[in-house]
């Protein structure tokens, strides 16, 4: 059996002509925890739904359990789907489902499972994320940390082979910070599963991560263990994990020179 | 004719203006154009995919709870007041040439034909039409229908094709039950407030009223709209940007497409029944 249940080999995606991933490799081997970091904007949600099949490369390729995704019609593509789970930046709950269909909703849609059974795994799911005394609240009525959980018990309903993460610690108080830490890794080994973490907080990702990798202008531009990479002394891994404001990743945005632009008189265009 | 220089700078300034308006034309035409095939392509998908919405009905019950429960209350008050002014105006007329009995079949055949179907129709736009255009636009911009895709679970199938039946099916029932009420309205105020006999009110309307020219081609019409108006309002928020600008906009764009849609629409058929 191939180690790795996700390779992502020399790929290259952009919109509208500007290029966001340039001949980018990857390897996802089976039971770890594997993060994507990157700063904001450097196409890691993109590499995602590259991954899931929602976009097609422009080059390269990404196999799941060895099939290239691209290269499937819907139906493989929703086959291949079923081993994954993902957890979406702001949850992305159903808003017109209570927690407890939100969690049942991929068990009723793609099993033929009776609803007493539907019911004790809802349950289940709910209390390994510790909201089983939430079952029947409505979306809106959760915290930011417990919809993130519920998100959590729900992309895990089906238990997926590789679970995805985007961002799953951005906007949270440290407390639910340190809850979704603890379930990421303790869901992953119960699961057998594997599973990716884009995240730009190296804090919470260094503690739980086997395996970083950095991705800077479209490329990787550093990888390796936790460990190493905060020895590392690549200059722009030294910038990122310490975040210094300025360093490899500039301060400014590419400007015309300010001195001119000051003394033109010629409005900005 | 003697080309002078003046006369021939006023007409390449006036013929660089006349393309400008052409192509800005052109671009609005062919936007125009590629929406309309988008929006043809979900239909069919929609119809395609519409398995679901039947074998698992509760889905579909679940949306026609929403969609026409909701409308009902502002359907029975317009109806009531649309039926009563109907009355007014027809007896005022009616009294004139000495047939005021003819009250009944006047407000039935105008309800029935044309005002139950259209004005359920353009109240169904503003009412359900808005809400499903906010709610689907809603689930793009919050990823909902992308975690759905990530699922396995097609969106289409899931929640446009429950939304798109259960307003097929609400609008005659809807359109039923304005002209019902507008019936009773016309009623109220002919019979116990004028005074025009209780009797030759509903024999004349029995009299007149036929179930196919008339009861059936109302249903047809309603049906037509049903289609019409759902399928605007679900295309709108399912090609909505995910902004919350974008989801506004759609919203807006849902009431003034439906409304022209149904006049157009009910033009048409209105032609076409009267003609066969
Ligand atoms: N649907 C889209 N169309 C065009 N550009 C997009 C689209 N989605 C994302 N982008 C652009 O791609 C870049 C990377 O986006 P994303 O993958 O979300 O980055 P990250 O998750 O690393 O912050 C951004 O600059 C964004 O503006
Ligand atoms: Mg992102």
């Amino acid at each position: 059996m191939n180690p790795n249940i996700v390779e992502i080999d020399h790929l290259s995606f952009g919109y509208k002509g500007r290029l966001l991933h340039k001949g980018i490799n990857m390897v996802f081997p089976r039971g770890k925890v594997v993060a994507i970091m990157g700063g904001s904007g450097s196409g890691k949600t993109t590499l995602l739904r590259l991954i899931g099949g929602q976009i097609k490369p422009s080059a390269g390729e990404v196999r799941v359990d060895g099939e290239v995704v691209h290269q499937q019609d819907r139906d493989g593509i929703y086959r291949l789907r079923r081993k994954m789970g993902m957890l979406f930046q702001h949850g992305a709950l159903f808003t017109d489902l209570s927690v407890f269909d939100n969690v049942a909703f991929p068990m009723r849609e793609l099993t033929d499972l009776p609803e007493s059974m539907i019911r004790d795994l809802v349950l289940m799911k709910l209390n390994a994320v510790g909201l089983r005394g939430a079952y029947n609240f409505t979306p809106t009525e959760l915290s930011g940390g417990m919809a993130r959980r519920v998100a959590l018990a729900r992309a895990v309903a089906l238990d997926p082979n590789i679970i995805m993460y985007d961002e799953p610690f951005a906007g949270l108080d440290p407390i639910s910070m340190g809850v979704i830490c603890d379930l990421i890794r303790s869901l992953n080994d119960a699961l057998g599963a594997t599973s990716i973490i884009v995240s730009h907080d190296v804090k919470e990702t260094f503690l739980i991560a086997d395996y970083v990798y950095f991705v800077a202008n479209g490329e990787v531009a550093a990888e390796g263990t936790p460990h190493d990479l905060i020895q590392s002394s690549l200059p722009f891994v030294h910038q990122f994990v310490h975040g210094e404001k300025d360093g490899p990743v500039p301060f400014h945005y590419p400007a015309a020179n300010y001195q001119s632009e000051l003394l033109n008189q010629a409005p900005v265009k | 004719m003697s080309d002078n220089p003046i006369k021939i700078m006023i007409k390449s300034k006036l013929l660089s203006s006349i393309t400008q308006t052409l192509r800005g034309i052109g671009k609005r035409m062919t936007e125009r154009i590629w929406r309309l095939g988008t929006g043809t392509r979900l239909f069919f998908l929609t119809i395609f995919y519409s398995g679901e919405s039947f074998k698992r009905f509760h889905l579909t019950l679940r949306e026609i709870y929403f969609t026409g429960v909701m409308s009902l209350l502002i359907i029975v008050v317009s109806a009531f007041f649309v039926g009563m002014v109907l009355a007014l105006q027809g007896y005022n007329t009616l009294q004139k040439y000495g047939s005021s009995e003819a009250i009944g079949v006047l407000v039935a055949l105008s309800l029935v034909r044309e005002l139950g179907p259209v004005v359920t129709a353009l109240l169904f736009a503003g009412r359900a039409g808005t809400a499903i255009t906010a709610e689907i636009g809603l689930m793009k911009t919050t990823e909902q229908l992308s975690a759905m895709e990530m699922m396995a679970v097609n969106p289409i199938a899931r929640v446009v094709a429950p939304r798109f039946w259960a307003g097929v099916i609400s609008m005659p029932i809807l359109a039923t039950l304005f002209s019902m009420v507008g019936i009773l309205g016309g009623y109220i105020v002919a019979v116990p407030l004028i005074g025009v006999d209780d009797g030759a009110f509903w024999s004349q309307m029995q009299a007149n009223v036929d179930f196919r020219a008339d009861i059936i081609n109302g249903v047809i019409k309603s049906l037509v709209f049903g289609v019409a108006c759902t399928m605007i309002a679900l295309f709108e928020g399912f090609d909505a940007p995910p902004t919350a600008e974008g989801v506004s906009r759609a919203t807006t764009r849902t009431v003034v497409i439906s409304s022209l849609a149904v006049l157009a629409l009910d033009f048409v058929l209105t032609s076409f029944m009267l003609v066969i």
